[in-house]
């Protein structure tokens, strides 16, 4: 066989592999959802979503606890991220190229780079040991670190993109620059600011690790931030360890509900920018 | 440029928070090494390289952990990488124009589902295939070492393929982003000098190697850190093997695991010096990443733009 | 616009028998040559007879698809998805466009030098021997000989015969060329196509490579498009002007600019536009 000949089969042969590694890496991922939506689907009652946990060893019950639960902790979540994240993207655009917003900046990569658990350490040793007790508000500020970086970053982009001709406007009208960022440009950029906390939440509502030592979980009905709070992805963790059937049908719920709540967060990002977008051009 | 006072208001107000999050960073390295003085004291260096971890007798070796997470990563990189890069291709290279978009979205679907998601379709899907397969092995294969031990299901192997895909992604986005801002240039010259389609992605790739290899390292980043997947699949058993069968445990596991059991202090302390390591390895992975990343991406987008009379050049 | 040094050049160009085109050694016979870009036709009818051995320059204003044609000829717009050509181009008789045309290979025949300058991120030395090492040579004697002589050829060797293994990127932009010239000929083709190949130096530099072409000739058929009508002037025996995806005029060099057939030829040619 001639060298070129050779060549080109190679060169079919190395394509070819390319298109397997694409159905090897959609092979699991269609498994999963099949598994999920199979198990959880199925198991999802009327009961999962209003009734508590039963007791180990009874069946039935649900995880309503645990959704409300999730719900707080991305609430407080989010609010110790979007006022910090937002403004410190605003710093970090506004003033670019100074030493200062470069550490930052750095320092904000190196934040997304770090694994959740440790971040769960971290709210564990400033929220925890203190009181020496569990809370909502360990967990929640736990998921806001988390989500910080990607705020920042997102927030920061998108107000660069902002046509510089907007600001030098505002600005020649007598905008102080404080009035002309928060009346102009911040929201020129809402949308897409807007896209980056979706997107931000829509990672920590999956999040487990950084849960098991300051939430910590509760069998119980609480939405107060000063107590232990249960929550999905813990529920599910839990579930899914112990040893009773009824207990991993729910799990598989559980990690249903997750994924829909994760997917649905996604396409509202993506909505949600579209929508804004066109109620801003004239 | 007046600098009224307002403007100095609002940047310090603004610097304010931005050092909040610089703050962050630095605290969360002081809190862990302030919270493991007891154990960093006792111990010292020997904490690394100890096998046993032994909480009741206060015997707190760490290296079957660190053992873990660096075997569990390096296996999930192996088979990882070469189907990231794989898809990256096909994506920017070779697919017909109408899948580029579903298929990019599909490869970042992978990405967003949640890890206790994957870890419980590890344990309930994935384990029993793979005790299946453990099975099937030959015998003569299973004298090797890195076949050898009672086939569980849960084990090194597993954990390392459920870490493989939830790591392809990452490394898959970036390496077609790389791909994508190489030159149409170099492919034409390789391609007007006789090359097969292959040999062209060759030299694109070859372009975009720094970046490329960045884009590895990010998804070893995220290999090295992931928590919940693997220890439901990895079987949670402190010990040093080479066998894919073999229960093993890793830094992030063992905290997960047993941080709400440490009943003592020293026993908190050695668990938190294990995630000060954690976050150390972490952070050195992920900043020689982005450093690689940035530096390609900078060449790249530095093309020059085609003057049409370019007569400042020196002479040729 | 012609300097009388032009001029002579010009009427040393004129080869003796270039008025009968049967007479000439037709190395590329292009006979109805469409192209379309999807549904845009940027060709139309394109027949013309490229003689072996000397040098064909193609001229015309911005977006006349001289590009577009030279690229056809080496079938470097495959890689293009929209693209389709019709009719044939024959080199040595045989058409490329056949569908059983070995792509590859032709493209060994037909080498390529880019208005911009590519080299491959590699030493100047692994730059020449891209080429020759996919097509199978590996033994390191074959190829340095390759390589010096390619870089003898392309009028570069005295000035990287010290540095051979330093990075193709530490040359200067008219060097770069050269070496791109130089990778060009190592693979030994029959015809070289220069698409604009100095419209991005200095005018030092591009002596160099209009020097270079005039050399080369001698050894392979050359096409060259250029927006620089004096270049063409120069450099080319033969002329062709397109304008508007059509082939306006093709004749040898002389006659084209002192004596253009054509009113549109003559306008362009007198730069009464263009």
């Amino acid at each position: 066989m001639s060298y070129a000949r050779r060549r080109k089969i190679i060169s079919a042969i190395a394509e070819g592999l390319c298109a397997v590694a694409v159905i090897l890496a959609l092979l699991p991922l269609a498994m999963i959802l099949f598994y999920v939506i199979k198990q959880g689907f199925t198991s999802l009652n009327w009961a999962f979503f209003t009734q508590m946990p039963k007791p180990v060893g009874e069946t039935g019950g649900g995880m309503a606890n645990a959704i409300v639960g999730t719900l707080v902790l991305i609430a407080i979540a989010a609010s110790v991220a979007v006022p910090i994240g937002c403004i410190c993207g605003v710093h970090l655009a506004e003033y670019t190229d100074s030493k200062f917003s470069s550490i930052v900046r750095f320092a904000a990569d190196v934040l997304n780079g770090v694994p959740s658990i440790v971040f769960g350490m971290f709210a564990y040793i400033i929220a925890v040991l203190p009181v020496k007790r569990f809370s909502a508000l360990a967990g929640g500020l736990a998921l806001g670190f988390i989500m910080i970086p990607i705020v920042v970053r997102t927030t920061e982009e998108l107000l660069r993109l902002v046509p510089s001709g907007l600001r030098e406007g505002a600005l020649a009208l007598g905008a102080t620059r404080s009035r002309a960022v928060f009346t102009v440009i911040l929201p020129a950029a809402l949308p897409g600011i807007l896209t980056g906390i979706l997107v931000a939440t829509a990672r920590v509502a999956g999040e487990t690790a950084p849960l098991l030592f300051t939430a910590f979980g509760n069998a119980f009905w609480s939405t107060s931030p000063v107590q232990p709070i249960a929550s999905l992805t813990q529920q599910v963790f839990l579930y899914a360890n112990s040893a009773y059937e009824d207990w991993h049908r729910q799990a598989w719920a559980g990690a249903f509900l997750l994924v829909v709540m994760i997917l649905t967060l996604s396409i509202a990002a993506r909505f949600a920018v579209r929508r804004l977008e066109r109620m801003n051009r004239p | 440029m007046r600098r009224s006072a307002d403007d100095r208001i609002f940047r310090f107000t603004t610097g304010i928070f931005a050092a909040l999050v610089l703050l962050l960073v630095v605290g969360i390295g002081f809190e862990l090494w302030r919270q493991s003085m007891l154990s960093i004291a006792k111990f010292g260096f020997k904490f690394w390289t100890g096998r046993v971890w032994d909480p009741v007798s206060g015997e707190f070796g760490a290296l079957p952990f660190i053992w873990g997470t660096l075997y569990s990563s390096l296996l999930a990189m192996l088979i990882s990488t070469p189907i990231a890069l794989g898809i990256a291709i096909y994506i920017s290279e070779l697919s017909p124009k109408m899948l580029r978009q579903p298929l990019t979205y599909l490869t970042e679907l992978l990405a967003a589902i949640p890890s206790i998601v994957y870890g419980l379709w590890g344990v309930f899907v994935l384990t029993p295939i793979v005790r299946k397969l453990e099975i099937l092995m030959p015998p003569t294969l299973r004298k090797l070492p890195i076949f050898s031990g009672p086939p569980l299901g849960v084990g090194m192997g597993t954990a390392a393929i459920i870490l493989a895909i939830m790591v392809i992604p990452f490394t898959s986005s970036v390496a077609r982003e790389i791909l994508k801002n190489v030159p149409v240039a170099q492919r034409e010259g390789a391609y007007a000098l006789g090359a097969t389609r292959w040999e062209a992605i060759k030299v694109a790739i070859g372009y975009g190697k720094t970046g490329v290899i960045g884009a590895i390292m990010l998804g070893l980043g995220r290999a090295l850190g992931e928590t919940m997947a693997v220890t439901m699949v990895i079987g949670n058993n402190p010990q040093v093997s080479l066998s894919l069968y073999a229960p093993q445990y890793t830094m992030a596991a063992v905290i997960a695991n047993e941080f709400t059991e440490a009943a003592d202090e020293l026993y908190l302390h050695a668990l938190i010096e294990i995630g000060l390591l954690l976050f150390i390895i972490t952070i050195v992975v992920n900043v020689i990443s982005r450093l690689l990343i940035w530096s390609t991406k900078r060449r790249m987008t530095r093309v020059i733009v085609f003057p049409p009379v370019a007569k400042e050049e020196a002479a040729a | 616009m012609l300097t009388t040094i032009d001029m002579e050049r010009l009427g040393a160009t004129a080869t003796p028998s270039a008025a009968s085109l049967e007479s000439m050694n037709a190395k590329i016979s292009v006979r109805d040559f469409d192209f379309f870009y999807g549904p845009a036709k940027v060709l139309h009818g394109i027949s013309l007879d490229i003689p072996d051995r000397q040098v064909t320059a193609l001229i015309g204003p911005s977006g006349c698809g001289k590009s577009t044609f030279i690229r056809s000829i080496n079938r470097m717009n495959d890689i293009i998805p929209e693209a389709v050509a019709k009719g044939t181009i024959a080199i040595d008789g045989r058409d490329i466009y056949n569908s059983d045309t070995d792509v590859v290979s032709l493209r060994r025949r037909v080498g390529m030098v880019f208005q911009k300058s590519n080299p491959f991120p590699k030493s100047i030395y692994d730059n020449i021997a891209y080429g020759l090492r996919i097509g199978g040579m590996h033994n390191k004697r074959e190829l340095n000989g390759v390589v010096e002589k390619s870089l003898i050829r392309a009028a570069l060797w005295d000035e990287v015969k010290d540095r051979l293994h330093e990075s193709a990127f530490a040359l200067s932009g008219g060097q770069q060329q050269r070496l791109c010239i130089a990778r060009a000929l190592a693979v030994d083709p029959e015809v070289l196509l220069m698409d604009e190949p100095a419209s991005a130096l200095d005018p030092i530099a591009t002596t160099k490579i209009e020097e270079l072409i005039w050399d080369l000739k001698v050894n392979y058929t050359i096409v060259i498009v250029t927006h620089n009508m004096q270049q063409a002037a120069r450099v080319s025996d033969r002329t062709a002007f397109f304008m508007l995806g059509r082939l306006v005029e093709y004749s040898d060099t002389k006659t084209i600019f002192m004596n253009p057939k054509e009113k549109m030829t003559e306008d362009y040619v007198t730069g009464r536009f263009g």
